[in-house]
């Protein structure tokens, strides 16, 4: 296997939310807007790339049995310095994500890349490795958040996209956005379709 | 894979070395961040209480003082200019939002009527209840110039004279607790 697939896999072929589906809790709760998707993704990202590259240089010293505790030590560490950091330059992500930052500890993709790669493979493999599933989650849940943001507020990454009051007589579809996508049922619907779409244009 | 063995003195060391090197790098982030972060809420703080409130020229910020009122501590930050007392902005709250917790920071004229209002954080729904931000709704404004004294601070659906926010009743509600439990703080006050 090449690097660069190692780095595209997880951005397409091995995408964590449209196709391994994993991490599903911070998707649904936190892609009420693009920013916020984005943001999450960003944040996931640092932590999987650092992580992956931590964990692939320690795992021939960790004994079998306690390397699950020691995993999550690692990446409980890395995340609580992603907590802080937002804390203290990007007060406004950090108060719109809340309390999703601290439960990246516990984000299914983290953890599964550290068992099922970053332990068996190289450091710069794993490197890629988690930076790519990192783009590929960061991609999703702009997408997803985008999505959202445009049928729910009309608007993307805080631009609207029409004025207030539509100026048009036979606009009254666009009069009032659908608010569902905002809340958390129009997370599920919007995902399910996006996953389905994702899976057709795939194959 | 591991290529050590399980054994009780190797699996202690490990962990003891890992948590070891993870809290000591914690400990340098948070040296690192924690001035940083401090200035952040305090610029906060700043930033809504400029909102709030005329034209300033002292540290309300250093001046602040506590009340007590019902259930909860406010803050109260007099704000004066040229020595001259220009109001008092309040940082006030409320737990009866549609999400929990409310926090509102409001500015008072030395006559005890309202400047501006200003949300400091809330979780209310996006769409119906976080109308209650003034970038979002002019639901604010109709406070704008109006004495607690003479102004009922409750919807009209409880015959107030607030306008609510359509289809947000709990959280136009709880605005009004909030600036209520603001009025309160500024009548113990004693300052003006």
């Amino acid at each position: 296997m090449s690097h660069i697939y190692q780095l595209t896999k997880g951005i397409i072929k091995e995408n964590p939310i449209f196709v391994i589906v994993l991490g599903m809790c911070p998707t649904l709760a936190t892609t009420s807007s693009a920013i916020n998707g984005m943001g999450m993704g960003l944040a996931t990202t640092f932590v999987l790339l650092s992580s992956n590259t931590v964990i692939s240089l320690i795992a021939r010293f960790i004994p079998d049995k306690v390397r699950i505790p020691s995993y999550i030590v690692v990446i409980a560490t890395f995340v609580t310095i992603v907590d802080l950091v937002m804390q203290a330059y990007t007060q406004s992500l950090y108060e719109s994500l809340g309390i999703f930052i601290p439960l990246i500890v516990v984000n299914c993709i983290v953890l599964g890349r550290a068992e099922a790669f970053a332990n068996k493979n190289g450091v710069f493999d794993s490197m890629l490795d988690g930076l790519g599933m990192g783009l590929g989650f960061t991609l999703a849940l702009t997408l997803l958040g985008s999505v959202r943001e445009i049928l729910g507020n009309f608007s993307v990454f805080g631009l609207k996209l029409i004025p207030k009051e539509p100026v048009w007589t036979a606009g009254q579809f666009f009069h009032d956005p659908m608010l569902v996508f905002i809340l958390a049922p129009g997370a599920f619907i919007a995902l399910a379709y996006m996953i389905a779409i994702f899976n057709k244009l795939k194959k | 894979m591991a290529n050590i063995e399980s054994n009780f003195k190797n699996m202690v060391l490990t962990l003891l070395i890992i948590t070891l090197i993870a809290s000591a790098a914690l400990g340098l982030v948070y040296q690192v961040t924690k001035e940083p972060i401090a200035q952040a809420q305090q610029a906060k703080i700043n930033n809504a209480i400029k909102a709030v409130l005329p034209e300033f020229d002292n540290q309300p910020a250093s001046a602040a003082y506590t009340r007590k009122v019902d259930d909860g501590e406010v803050i109260l930050y007099p704000a004066t200019r040229n020595g001259q007392p220009v109001g008092v902005a309040i940082k006030t709250f409320t737990k009866k939002g549609f999400a929990g917790l409310i926090e509102l920071m409001v500015g008072f004229l030395p006559d005890g009527s309202i400047y501006k209002v200003e949300v400091i954080s809330h979780k209310e729904t996006p769409g119906l209840g976080d109308k209650i931000e003034p970038k979002k709704s002019n639901f604010s404004t109709q406070f704008e110039g109006k004495n607690p004294e003479t102004f009922k601070l409750m919807v009209k659906k409880d015959g107030g004279d607030v306008n609510a926010i359509t289809a947000s009743t709990i959280s136009s509600r709880a605005y009004c607790d909030a600036l209520n439990r603001a009025y309160q703080a500024l009548k113990k006050g004693g300052e003006q």
